[in-house]
């Protein structure tokens, strides 16, 4: 018996953003992604749930030390994030649509390098109380 | 006397920023909030009416006519927009949450039937930050 345990920490960031696809026209943005396609921008309040799994450590009885989770959160994700356009003020989204989807698999290849590749990760990114998503998708 | 509040929810942008100061007094003040580039926030409106349960109805006011109103005059015009540029009731106005809730007040109260008394209003920038306003 394994006995993996999840950990998880809540972080959050506030951000502006827009989706648009720059190969289409002006009509087929605003069609495909309504108002979310604002040429000036709107934002969120982005909840984001990391998990991680594994043993509990023999000596420490941890999965993770959470404040070094925290921190590398904090390093990978909030600071780059927290309080800019994503579109405009950061290197990941410079091309690629700041969908939730994107933004998951993002900080989830932000995050992975950094944590034991022993332990198991799992993103999950709330745009809103209501749209969330998760990456890698669990089945 | 009972009071009934209504909860609307809006996605917006914005930034602090005092156009009549430098960027780096601004930047002193405001801090990440004056990023140029905007930042943006769900905001959480929650509208609370006042009055006396209607005899025939049991409603103080029929909250899906509240939140009908809401919808039409506050939050169409400010979901997924840009406070700073879009919304009219805020044009040429510090683009605080605080700023944000008077300008609210003042443009929901004319749009209440006669006789349905507003009581206040909270509005939520984050869960950990809101502002609450009556009108005084």
């Amino acid at each position: 018996m394994t006995q993996k345990v999840a950990v998880f920490r809540r972080e959050h960031f506030n951000a502006a953003h827009r989706l648009n696809n720059p190969d289409w026209d002006e009509a087929t943005n605003e069609r495909v992604f309504g108002k979310c396609n604002n040429p000036n921008y709107h934002g969120h309040n982005y909840e984001l749930v990391v998990k991680v799994v594994g043993t509990p450590d023999a000596g420490t009885g941890y999965v993770m030390d959470m404040k070094v989770l925290s921190d590398i959160i904090n390093t990978e994700v909030i600071e780059r994030f927290d309080h800019k356009n994503l579109n405009l003020d950061t290197a990941e989204f410079s091309t690629l649509n700041p969908s939730a989807e994107n933004i998951a698999i993002v900080i989830y290849n932000l995050l992975r390098n950094k944590i034991d590749a022993a332990l198991d990760l799992q993103i999950r990114l709330y745009e809103t109380p209501r749209n969330f998503v998760e990456y890698p998708a669990s089945l | 006397m009972v009071y009934i509040t209504r909860i609307e929810h809006f996605n917006a942008a914005h930034k602090l920023f005092n156009p009549n100061w430098s960027r780096e007094k601004n930047e002193e003040v405001f801090g990440k909030c004056a990023n140029e580039n905007w930042h943006g926030h769900n905001f959480e409106l929650f509208v609370t009416v006042r009055g006396i349960p209607d005899p025939d109805t049991g409603f103080v006011y029929d909250a899906k006519k509240l939140s009908q109103i809401i919808k039409t005059h506050i939050t169409e015009k400010l979901d997924h927009k840009n406070l700073n540029l879009e919304v009219d009731f805020m044009k040429d106005k510090l683009c605080s949450i605080e700023n944000l809730v008077v300008g609210i007040w003042n443009e929901l109260i004319r749009h209440l039937p006669e006789g349905v008394v507003l009581h206040g209003l909270k509005l939520t920038e984050t869960p950990t930050i809101y502002v609450e306003y009556f009108g005084d």
